[in-house]
């Protein structure tokens, strides 16, 4: 059981093949770094695992999840979470609200929805803070309940695109290892874009670079 | 190949291409056909160019086509100068937010309504005029051509108190796209003026962004035909006025030479907006040559004052404009060197109430109805171009600003006669139909950009958590949307309330709307009543703007990214 | 006696005539008459709107006024209803209509009719060949349209400003040699710019029978030539040097009333009396007509080829010439317009009824208004505004 890629291309809309095929596995629990030059198509990448491409880049190849082929499915039946620069909480909910709005269907009833979100506002060290509105959270806070936000919807994988970057040094390593030690205790991959060598170093996992084709 | 969303896409392609293309393309094969003499009913069914004949040759021809082109081209020509001018000397000063506010009045007011409120202000026997006679001893008006004076200067300056603010607004918006402030003190530190860095670094970034708004700015005042009948000169009046009236002329042989104007009047604002195109070229050459000589024209700062002044001025006849039409409704006399009326009532308002209600309630179905397909076939395109990931064509972009600079004279007969062969012309789904024409294409621009404004991530976040396109659209960007979609439904209703040719053409003239009622009314003696309908006619569209901004203020209260204080 | 009664109307109603028209009663039950009529006067869409209660009531009909500010646009609407082959449901029941307008709609065949003679109230109205209700602008009216107001040219005045006014036509160029830029009169293209200038023409016409034939080039040059001496003389001292005009007579009112001008014109007598009351002239307001007597004539209704509602309009024709509307609509304090009926067919309670309307020092009476001077041809309307426009028009 892991995310699986076989051979995976991406080229530009122009035509251009961004890297060389790409052949990688992440087992579970594990956090696997993904490092290159600027414009090699880290965050196509992601995009392309997480079903995120924009018209007219090119994908080719197989990813897989746990056995199951996802690269034609739409994005929101990959079950594949991700985590921005920015927190991206949704402005016109409050903090809570943006918590449970990715909160699976299978978790019943008003008051059970409600108190897995307060558990989670909790371990975030948001607790009672359901009702705010979500701009009123410190940079800090923000990415934590995002990444709260991404593991209530029970996702299979995680996708980290420079997740730290904007953070205040003095946060960074707070917040790193709140978002490293919530994933290892779900058990699920983790793929990581970062430019940090820090960040890398953290989850002592696999780290792979990113290189542009030898020549196209 | 990605094919999400394709259905949408067809469908709201073909909405747009037979409910909007088509019938523009109807309404002008039918006027072309009778401006080659083809009009059957009347029996002429040979092709010939007699109607074109017949037009160049029907009294004050010549002087309606030149007065046409002197207030269009003029109109448009000072109002960019004065916009950029009052831009450059008070962008620092504004943010786009507090601008839109500031703007928002002289948006939504209808140009029938403002024409009169104007005519009531400028007139020799108007405010302005009431206001001077104590001083220069009138104690009857001046014999001065104040309004419908033949050079068309009053006309010129209705447009202009429409067309600067508009202008203002769209230029604002296109400032927010580039540094601004950051290219004015690099080039002021360079030696240059405040007003030469604006017409060397910042205009030619600008100019591309605003380079449609202004052509339709020039399209509509080319071929203005409630503000011209109000405003401008009778005798004879412009071309798109005097094509008007031959279409209603007691000679139903007119028709033919009506036709032909109608059709004159769209190589008008080809021609006009070739103009412009010629202008930006040889400004580009002359430009190049000018910046690489490298003077610092230090001397712009008495323009950008007068532009100022004289837009400042404007706005304050605009204000009074409006003003008036509410103090006439009151008055009940109000003979001339008086600066308030002799007595008040509420006479006005309440005698002509059985038609402004009627009128009020047409307006307001008209305008919810036309606003809300609208807003709603926007939407649907825009979600489309979403679900396709994919930005928007050149060639859908034009079809967007189409209705916009084709002159409505020149489609709206032949519309007429399309539309009653299918049985629909004289009723609502005829006006709304009609209305939806030009409603829809504002409502999409004001739409367009702060949909796409709207952060990718945001939207891929809410996806990564599972949310199908219907729940992105319902949960995530209607939500997030608010605020600029209730603004382009502001647009929209402040759109439709103005209508006044299609209103006219497609209603058969049985549906009553403000508009069209304080036109007529315009043209009769009771001032107070007019007052009445172009007040009610402005306040419409305020109310809608006011709605705009307080709904999202309310719901949003508690949520500081989307209330009001920082503009999405 | 009552059975006698009752016979009679048995009788009466066993007639062709009645029985017919209370085929098209029936038939106009429910309806909407959507009558076009000029909208710039609100005593007037009052009076319509009054009208329509009324027929609401007694017959079922209502009316929607559709306020023209011109009404040869609905001349247009007709045609181009035409032209797209809507030759029934047409959009436009009645029309305000006369002269040029109703000459156009007849030689189109755009008319329903004749129908007059159907109406019961027809039998109030003088429609010997040559009366006023027969013949519109010269042309025959055959029974295709149906008078509803009296049309007299007047001019208007301030007394408390003006104390000398013309006497006769000639008399505006010395008068307004003395009083500049005090004379203006509506645009030609307008019907009462353009019977500013028939007035002028019939009083200086060498010979003025020939207007009441169809103009051609000979008579046409000889006749008016006279008529353009004058105006050239008249011109130079108007508003604005004669160079730009209102666009109708209410404009020019207005322009009285603010003092621009000094004499505005009307073709409803009693629009002084009632702009005066509704305080849209000063109280010293005053009529005058030339010595020689004014144009008169008389507003009709038509209903086009198409009309959907073709049994409600004349439902509406009708009630406009019952004797009692006749009367209300001559009070001066609803419109103040004179009368279409012939005094010698009305009876001796509706005769009262007209003699006790109020009287107001703005309204002139009957007799002050002079001789009614007979319109010229519709043809002669037409050249001579276009003659106009091509000469003053640059």
């Amino acid at each position: 059981m892991s995310l699986d890629l076989t051979s995976l291309t991406l080229r530009s809309p122009s035509g251009e093949l961004l890297f060389a095929p790409l052949t990688l596995s992440v087992p579970l629990g594990d956090v696997v770094t993904v490092m290159g030059p600027s414009g090699v198509g880290k965050s196509t990448l992601l995009d392309a695992i997480g079903g995120h491409l924009t018209h007219g880049f090119g994908c080719s190849g197989s990813i897989k999840l746990n056995g199951r082929e996802i690269s034609t499915i739409p994005a929101e039946t990959r079950q594949v979470g991700v985590m921005f620069q920015d927190a991206h909480l949704f402005p016109h909910l409050s903090v809570g609200d943006n918590l449970a709005f990715g909160l699976p269907s299978h978790i019943k009833g008003r008051a059970m929805r409600r108190s897995t979100v307060e558990a989670a506002l909790k371990q975030a060290g948001l607790a009672g803070r359901y009702d705010d509105d979500s701009a009123a959270l410190s940079g800090g806070q923000r990415a934590r309940a995002a990444l709260m936000r991404t593991l209530l919807a029970e996702p299979e994988a995680v996708l980290l695109d420079e997740p730290f970057s904007k953070l205040d040094s003095s946060l960074r390593d707070e917040i790193r290892h709140f978002t490293f030690s919530h994933i290892a205790a779900r058990g699920i991959p983790a793929l990581m874009v970062t430019h940090d060598e820090a960040d890398a170093h953290v989850t002592r996992g696999r780290c792979i670079a990113l290189k542009k084709p030898e020549s196209d | 190949m990605n094919t999400d969303g394709r259905y949408l896409r067809l469908t709201v392609l073909s909405i747009v291409g037979f409910g909007l293309m088509l019938p523009i393309v109807l309404g002008f094969w039918q006027t072309g056909r009778a401006a080659f003499g083809l009009f059957p009913a009347l029996g002429r069914d040979t092709l010939s160019l007699a109607p074109w004949r017949e037009l160049v040759t029907l009294p004050g021809f010549g002087t309606s086509l030149k007065l046409t082109l002197v207030t269009g081209i003029g109109a448009t020509v000072f109002s960019l100068l004065l916009a950029t001018g009052f831009c450059a000397a008070v962008h620092s000063r504004i943010t786009p937010g507090a601008g839109a506010r500031m703007l928002t009045p002289f948006l939504a007011i209808p140009h029938a309504a403002l024409a009169v409120g104007l005519a009531f202000v400028l007139a020799p026997s108007g405010w302005i005029a009431r206001g001077l006679a104590p001083f220069v001893g009138w104690d009857r008006p001046p014999d001065l051509a104040t309004v419908n004076d033949t050079w068309g200067l009053a006309l010129i300056v209705g447009l202009m108190i429409k067309e600067v603010p508009f202008l203002l607004l769209v230029i604002l918006s296109a400032l927010t796209q580039i540094p601004v402030a950051k290219h004015v003190s690099a080039g002021r530190s360079l030696g240059y003026g405040r007003g030469v860095v604006w017409i060397k670094i910042i205009m030619p970034q600008v100019w591309p962004m605003i380079r449609l708004p202004v052509w339709v700015v020039l399209a509509y005042a080319l071929s203005v035909v409630d503000v011209a009948m109000i405003l401008g000169p009778s005798n004879p009046p412009t071309l798109a006025v005097a094509i008007t009236r031959w279409f209603n002329a007691a000679d139903p042989g007119q028709i033919m030479p009506a036709s032909a104007g109608a059709i004159l009047q769209v190589l008008i604002i080809a021609l006009g907006i070739a103009v412009f195109v010629l202008g930006e070229c040889l400004m580009r050459r002359v430009g190049r040559w000018w910046l690489r000589r490298g003077g610092r024209g230090l001397s712009t700062e008495p323009g950008l004052q007068l532009a100022s002044v004289i837009t400042v001025v404007l706005m304050a006849i605009g204000m009074l404009a409006m003003l008036s039409l509410l103090i006439w409704s009151l008055a009940w006399r109000w003979p001339f060197p008086q600066f308030l009326p002799e007595s008040w009532s509420l006479r006005s308002w309440v005698n002509s109430s059985n038609g402004w209600q009627r009128a009020l309630s047409n307006t307001v179905f008209l305008a919810i109805t036309t606003t809300v397909l609208s807003v709603a076939l926007a939407i649907a395109w825009l979600e489309g171009e979403d679900r396709a990931r994919r930005g928007r064509a050149a060639w859908a972009e034009a079809l967007i600003y189409l209705p916009l600079v084709i002159p409505q004279v020149g489609f709206l007969y032949g519309l007429n006669i399309a539309f009653l062969k299918i049985g629909i012309s004289g009723d609502m789904t005829a006006v709304i139909w009609a209305q939806a024409l030009f409603v829809f294409p504002y409502v999409m621009i004001a739409l367009s950009d702060p949909w796409r404004a709207l952060n990718r991530r945001t939207l891929d976040s809410a996806a990564s958590l599972g949310a199908g396109p219907l729940k992105r659209l319902v949960k995530i960007k209607l939500p997030i949307l608010l605020r600029p979609i209730l603004t382009a439904t502001a647009i929209g209703v402040a759109v439709s309330v103005a209508q006044y040719l299609p209103t006219l053409f497609m209603g058969a003239g049985r549906i009553a709307t403000l508009t069209t009622e304080a036109v007529t009314l315009s043209s009769g003696s009771d001032r107070r009543v007019t007052g009445v309908y172009a007040a009610l006619q402005t306040m419409l569209p305020l109310v809608a703007y006011l709605a705009a901004f307080l709904i999202p203020a309310f719901l949003h209260r508690n949520r500081r990214d989307l209330n009001g204080t920082i503009q999405t | 006696m009552k059975h006698l009664l009752i016979a009679a109307l048995a009788f009466s109603f066993g007639t062709p005539a009645l029985a017919d028209w209370q085929q098209t009663l029936d038939e106009a039950r429910g309806q909407t008459v959507y009558w076009n009529a000029w909208g710039g006067d609100e005593r007037t869409n009052a009076f319509i709107a009054w009208v329509s209660d009324q027929t609401k009531a007694q017959y079922g009909v209502t009316i929607e006024q559709v306020k023209l500010s011109n009404t040869a646009e609905a001349v247009t609407r007709v045609i181009s209803e035409k032209a797209a082959g809507r030759d029934q449901d047409g959009t436009i029941d009645m029309i305000w209509i006369n002269g040029p307008n109703f000459l156009a709609m007849k030689e189109q065949g755009l008319l329903h009719g004749p129908f007059v003679t159907g109406l019961p109230n027809a039998q109030y109205l003088d429609l010997s060949p040559t009366s006023a209700a027969s013949i519109d602008f010269t042309v025959p009216v055959e029974g295709m349209e149906s008078p509803w107001r009296l049309a007299k040219f007047v001019f208007t005045y301030d007394s408390a400003r003006v104390s000398a006014v013309p006497r006769t036509m000639a008399d505006f160029v010395s008068w307004a040699a003395d009083h500049p830029g005090g004379f203006t009169h509506p645009v030609p293209s307008n019907f009462m710019g353009a019977t500013f200038l028939k007035q002028a023409l019939i009083e200086l016409a060498p010979d003025a029978s020939v207007l009441q034939t169809p103009v051609n080039d000979a008579a046409y040059s000889v006749t008016t030539a006279p008529l353009w001496d004058w105006y050239e003389a008249l011109r130079p001292n108007m508003w604005r040097d004669g160079k730009t005009f209102p666009e109708n007579e209410s404009i020019q009112q207005q322009m009285l009333n603010d003092g621009v001008v000094d004499i505005s014109m009307s073709l409803d007598p009693a629009s002084t009396a009632a702009a005066i009351a509704q305080g849209l002239l000063p109280e010293t307001a005053r009529v005058f007509v030339p010595e020689d007597g004014s144009i008169g004539n008389i507003s009709f209704v038509a209903i086009p080829y198409n009309a959907a509602h073709a049994a409600g309009a004349e439902v509406v024709a009708n009630f406009l010439i019952a004797p009692e509307t006749q009367a209300h609509m001559q009070n001066i304090d609803v419109l103040g317009s004179f009368s279409v009926l012939d005094p010698s067919k009305l009876d001796a309670p509706a005769l009262a009824t007209f003699a006790a309307l109020p009287a107001s020092d703005a309204l002139p009476t009957l007799e002050s208004l002079g001789a009614t001077l007979l319109e010229p041809h519709a043809s002669w309307m037409t050249r001579l505004t276009e003659d106009w426009a091509r000469r003053y028009t640059k």
